[in-house]
């Protein structure tokens, strides 16, 4: 059940190609406006692309050359979205067994099958209830089960936690995790967390482009987009390399970092990301920034101080670049930040990790 | 606009139930024109109710010109309904969902019927279906003749009455919105599993007041029955149309029918509104 797709629309400036393995989970990550919607309405035949073509388990879902467009019902694509949607004239038991319905199965059949799904769910006890008896929690539940009823060979699900109270969100964490097992589906997230429990590999799309993808650690680890970067909770910058170990990021200067073993070390000129952690970069005034070892000092104004659990993050930019910082309380209260003071930014070369774009 | 409010396919439950106690924000003044209105419509009900003469109230109702009215007033209405279930659901549909283009003159060709006098709506079919008509010359080679027949009442009765379920379900439709039909879709149901299934359910609310006012307007159409259906007793004479000779010959049997029709009309519009009221407030 591998998926395939790549498709353009015009108007929404979406021009992107998926790539999903059998069995496999993709995690589809971007800021909003990227297209990440887009591109599921593409995959269940929501919206019509301009061109492209899409192939799940072999069939050809679209194809924009040939003009072969399968409807969304023929096409096995399930979409869950940020609400659950629940059909609100049924009860919960007749929700899930509407997919199974559809396909033309017996009513008892079809009900024996939804009382199976409620159980893969832990909602066997919701199943007389009306949608409007269910909390969200509960609703977001029953449409996974709903979804996986009608046996999709493809389940799409648009930020599904995103309509979910905190208490509510790690129990269908964990709910999805356990079924996507196994299953060829494609999440759009922007929670770092559901990309590492869900997902086995990650596109980032920006701009209605990819902007990256991978294996999901490998790509948080040692990500090449902004968007990433700022998911894993990391400063990224980008230039071309001066040196095996050194790139120069205009508005910032010269960045001196340290290749990881196993990652590809830029050629002179090429372009290069360096990446390193909030915590790692200390924070000092322009008067007393001390001297000695490999170390990077770029200049630097505080725009904004934002306080983090225990610690206070900084974020300060130069011209054309944006950095976060964290600092304990008590240092940014010595150093007395504001928005607008000038700043020298230091991080050790040891602890930036430099490679090729 | 006959407009009816669209109920939102959102859970019953989950409306306020204690209105009164909100804030509503309303000028103290605006009570009084809103209470004129409310009598103005009011009165002459009861102004009617005054001038039956109750004496020979069931004699009158029940004389056999009036009984055969009465009864070709409910046959024909209950057929034009039936009409515009058939058709109107349907354009509703297209009209709210359809990728159609000029929709907006569309919608405006369709509500036709409802602002033009009934008169003009009835010379308009008789030019269409009348003996000499567009359409009607041709019917009557194939020996088919619609003027001043029940067909042709019904006809009548569906022409006027057609806008007022299209656009109380269009309403209701683009409330609802397409997102359920989207979801069931993906779901693998075809087209029309989604029409009976998610989208005729969602906006049932709609739909039953839609045909309530069609009802409604039916039963009491005249100017267009009567120019293209004519007053032929047992035929097409319904009940408005009775009531209006009547008022020429004998004025009490006018009362006593034209209060009739506004028992019938009340009761359509009282058994519709309650069943709404108490899916509101079982749900």
């Amino acid at each position: 059940m591998s998926f395939r797709m790549r498709a353009a629309v015009g108007e929404r400036g979406v021009d992107a190609s998926l790539d999903v393995g059998d069995g496999e989970t993709l995690a589809l990550l971007g800021p909003n406006g990227a297209g990440k919607s887009t591109l599921f309405d593409l995959a269940a035949g929501l919206v019509r692309a301009d061109s492209g073509r899409a192939e799940l388990d072999g069939r050809v879902l679209f194809d924009a050359a040939s003009g072969e467009w399968l409807p969304p019902h023929a096409r096995g694509v399930a979409l869950l979205a940020q609400e659950p949607l629940l059909f609100p004239h049924l009860s919960v038991l007749d929700n899930v067994a509407f997919g199974p319905r559809a396909s033309g199965v017996s009513r008892t059949d079809a009900r024996t099958a939804a009382a199976h799904w409620l159980g893969e769910v832990d909602a066997v006890a919701l199943a007389e209830r009306r949608p409007a008896q269910l909390s969200g929690g509960q609703a977001q539940r029953v449409a996974v089960a709903r979804a996986l009823a009608a046996e999709p060979s493809l389940l799409l699900l648009d930020e599904p936690f995103a309509a979910l109270d905190v208490a509510a969100a790690p129990a269908l964490r964990r709910l999805l995790g356990r079924v996507l097992a196994g299953r060829t589906a494609i999440v759009i997230t922007h929670e770092v967390l559901d990309a590492h429990l869900l997902a086995d590999h990650v596109v980032v799309l920006e701009g209605g482009r990819v902007a990256e993808e991978g294996p999901t650690a490998a790509l948080l680890e040692r990500p090449r987009s902004r968007f990433a970067a700022g998911l894993a909770g990391l400063n990224l910058v980008r230039g071309p390399a001066t040196a095996e170990s050194a790139l120069f990021v205009a508005g910032l200067g010269e960045v001196v970092g340290v290749v990881p073993a196993g990652d590809e070390a830029p050629s002179s000129g090429d372009d290069a990301v360096a990446v390193f952690r909030p915590a790692d970069i200390a924070v000092f005034r322009p008067d007393d920034v001390p001297h000695g070892s490999p170390r990077n000092a770029w200049r630097a104004v505080v725009r904004e101080l934002e306080p983090r659990g225990p610690q206070v993050r900084v974020h300060a930019a130069s011209p054309g670049t944006a950095l976060v910082a964290d600092l304990t309380p008590a240092a940014a209260a010595e150093l007395d930040l504001a928005p607008g003071t000038d700043v020298v930014l230091v991080v050790k070369a040891a602890a930036v990790a430099l490679y090729a774009a | 606009m006959p407009a009816s409010a669209p109920r939102d396919p959102a859970p019953a439950a989950s409306r306020p139930r204690a209105a009164t106690r909100a804030y509503s924000g309303l000028p103290r003044w605006i009570y009084i024109p809103a209470a004129a209105g409310a009598l103005f419509v009011l009165i002459p009900f009861l102004g009617i109710l005054a001038r039956v003469d109750w004496l020979h109230f069931v004699p009158l109702i029940t004389s056999a010109s009036s009984l055969t009215a009465l009864g070709l007033s409910l046959e024909t209405a209950l057929a034009s309904t039936a009409a515009c279930l058939v058709l109107g659901v349907p354009m509703a549909l297209v009209l709210a969902r359809g990728p159609v283009r000029g929709r907006r003159w569309l919608r405006s060709l369709v509500l036709l019927p409802l602002v033009l006098p009934p008169v003009v709506g009835g010379l308009a079919l008789l030019y269409t279906f009348g003996r000499l008509g567009l359409v009607g010359r041709w019917l009557d080679v194939l020996g088919v003749h619609l003027a001043f027949t029940t067909t042709a009442v019904v006809m009548a009765q569906a022409f006027v009455s057609l806008p007022f379920l299209v656009v109380s379900l269009e309403g209701a439709l683009r409330t609802a919105g397409g997102r359920y039909e989207a979801v069931a879709a993906t779901l693998g149901a075809a087209p029309t599993h989604v029409f009976r299934r998610v989208t005729l359910p969602l906006v049932l609310p709609g739909l039953a007041s839609g045909l309530v006012l069609a009802f409604a307007r039916s039963l009491g159409e005249f100017g267009a029955t009567l120019t293209f259906a004519g007053s032929l007793e047992g035929v097409t004479r319904t009940l408005p149309l009775e009531v209006y000779l009547q008022r020429e010959v004998d004025p009490d049997a006018a009362v006593a029918l034209a209060l009739v029709l506004v028992v019938v009309a009340a009761a359509v519009v009282g058994v519709a509104y309650g069943r709404r009221v108490d899916r509101a407030a079982g749900a």
